[in-house]
């Protein structure tokens, strides 16, 4: 049984989303639990994406393309786990800030949080206070996303976040913020709950949130 | 096909023409904080004398119009903007290309401004439309255009296309000629979507086709997520050349760069003799020497 959890990791490592999505209904038909496919396999491979990011020996396209995979593994283990009643690590409320039109890296980072097991809810760029705080109220997520990438448009991260503390909300979720010219510095400024300063280091970031929640 | 349009820049001594008959015209980048921590840090301690080396350096690499912008987190970028600008006007002749998303600081640096700017940017968004258009009909400025809207970046050239359209055609009705505006086709990231390089290459023929217009672009962000950046940045721009880009926004100090830009113009013919190509090895030669 080690062999197909292996082979998960692998297929993520690959990104070969077709051959995850056949490793994943194998190993179901075989009596496997979803929440070992997922462990054993799909996040291992998730994982030692994150690792190889770093360290510079996995480029941006790579990335994307493990990202697809898990996400292929997850559209079918997804409503099992959740049937199961197993934990999930709760919801992600990710958008690029107002006036801010930078759309990829917001998306990476939510595809890596997708891939350590958060359900995101990706709000698009542009994002006014207002749409943050609707959505924050509809979809009760455990963490608020929001990326900057330019000096200029790096202050609307504050503004929401004092838009969240009028509207009541602050307290009930954990911000996390990140964008090219951000820093811990800044991000402690304003109020955010942590600071990312690539992709993988975004999704860590969110799993230490939830668990010190 | 459009007939080629002549952009003219101005400082108070210098006039730059760009134009598809010319050697393409780069317009330093380097005088920017975003991204820039060092220089964030300068600019937050009101310490100018970076500027000043970044405008010198940049133009001793051959940019011909420089890039300024004072975009500070939580300072106040009117004032930063004056001073940024002041130090730069007083380090260089070049004509300069005031860039900055704040309408206030825009109209406080045109005022300040000796010569015939270029003003980064104006956009397709109602809002960008309403306020910089008339900054520039009332200063006489030439501006870059994004092709970009109140829907975000088309994926699409033809899309990219309607929107440099509509932007010329605003702007015609303030007043301001077409061969003052110059279309950024915006290059995104080619390490997201791999066909990124080909629709703005596509864009581009397409705009100049139509227009005629001059067209820039931020070719650095091309690459971003992949290995080996530079040969990527150096080959892009030099394609984009090909299609029709006559004064990409960049970093002339990447020495690859700047050699990519000199091939490419050689292989336009418009390097007469080859005299450019040759005087720039001589220089590099001489540098290698010391």
């Amino acid at each position: 049984m080690s062999d197909i959890y292996e082979r998960l990791a692998t297929g993520i490592l690959e990104g070969e989303a077709e051959k995850i999505t056949k490793l994943v209904n194998r190993g179901l038909k075989k009596g496997l639990s979803a929440k070992e496919l997922l462990d054993n396999g799909l996040i291992v491979g998730m994982d030692e994406v994150g690792v190889r990011f770093k360290r510079g020996d996995m480029f941006v396209p790579e990335v994307l393309m493990s990202a697809d995979s898990m996400a292929a593994g997850m559209t079918i283990l997804r409503p099992i786990l959740i049937e199961s009643g197993a934990e999930m690590l709760g919801k992600i409320v990710m958008g690029t800030v107002k006036g801010d039109l930078h759309d990829i890296g917001k998306n990476l980072v939510s595809m890596m949080c997708e891939g350590a097991g958060f359900e995101i809810v990706n709000l698009g760029f542009n994002v006014d206070p207002e749409t943050f705080i609707e959505a924050i109220k509809e979809h009760q997520p455990a963490i608020v996303g929001m990326s900057a990438m330019l000096t200029t448009t790096m202050r609307a991260m504050g503004h929401t976040i004092k838009a969240l503390e009028e509207a009541g909300l602050r307290d009930q979720v954990k911000v996390m913020v990140g964008g090219a010219p951000v820093d811990k510095e800044f991000s402690d400024a304003i109020g955010s709950d942590g600071y990312g300063s690539n992709a993988p280091s975004g999704a860590e970031l969110a799993k230490q949130l939830v668990s010190a929640a | 096909m459009a007939k080629n349009l002549t952009t003219v820049v101005s400082s108070k001594t210098q006039t730059v023409e760009i134009n598809r008959n010319n050697p393409t015209v780069i317009i330093g980048e380097r005088i920017n904080p975003t991204g820039r921590k060092l220089m964030l840090k300068a600019l937050q301690n009101g310490d100018f004398d970076m500027v000043r080396t970044d405008a010198l350096s940049q133009v001793a690499a051959g940019a011909k119009i420089l890039d300024v912008n004072a975009g500070v987190p939580g300072a106040d970028e009117i004032a930063l903007m004056k001073q940024v600008l002041s130090t730069v006007m007083e380090a260089v002749d070049v004509p300069l290309c005031i860039d900055t998303a704040d309408t206030d600081a825009l109209a406080v640096a045109l005022e300040l401004y000796e010569g015939k700017a270029l003003i980064n940017s104006v956009n397709g968004e109602e809002r960008s439309l309403e306020t910089v258009l008339p900054l520039a009909k009332e200063h006489g400025a030439a501006l870059i255009a994004l092709c970009m809207d109140d829907d975000g970046i088309p994926a699409t050239a033809d899309e990219r296309l309607a929107v440099a359209g509509k932007i010329i055609e605003r702007a015609g009705k303030r007043g301001i000629p077409i061969e003052d505006i110059v279309i950024d086709p915006l290059a995104l990231t080619m390490g997201a979507d791999h066909t990124a390089g080909f629709v703005v290459m596509e864009a581009i023929q397409k705009i100049v086709a139509e227009f005629g217009v001059n067209i820039t672009m931020g070719a650095s962000n091309i690459s971003f997520g992949m290995p080996e950046r530079k040969h990527i940045n150096s080959t892009f721009i030099a394609m984009a050349i090909h299609a029709g880009m006559t004064c990409p926004i960049t970093n002339p100090l990447v020495a690859q760069v700047g050699i990519a830009v000199l091939a490419a113009d050689l292989a336009m013919g418009r390097d007469e003799y080859g005299m450019k190509w040759i005087k720039a090895y001589r220089a590099r030669q001489k540098e290698e020497g010391k």
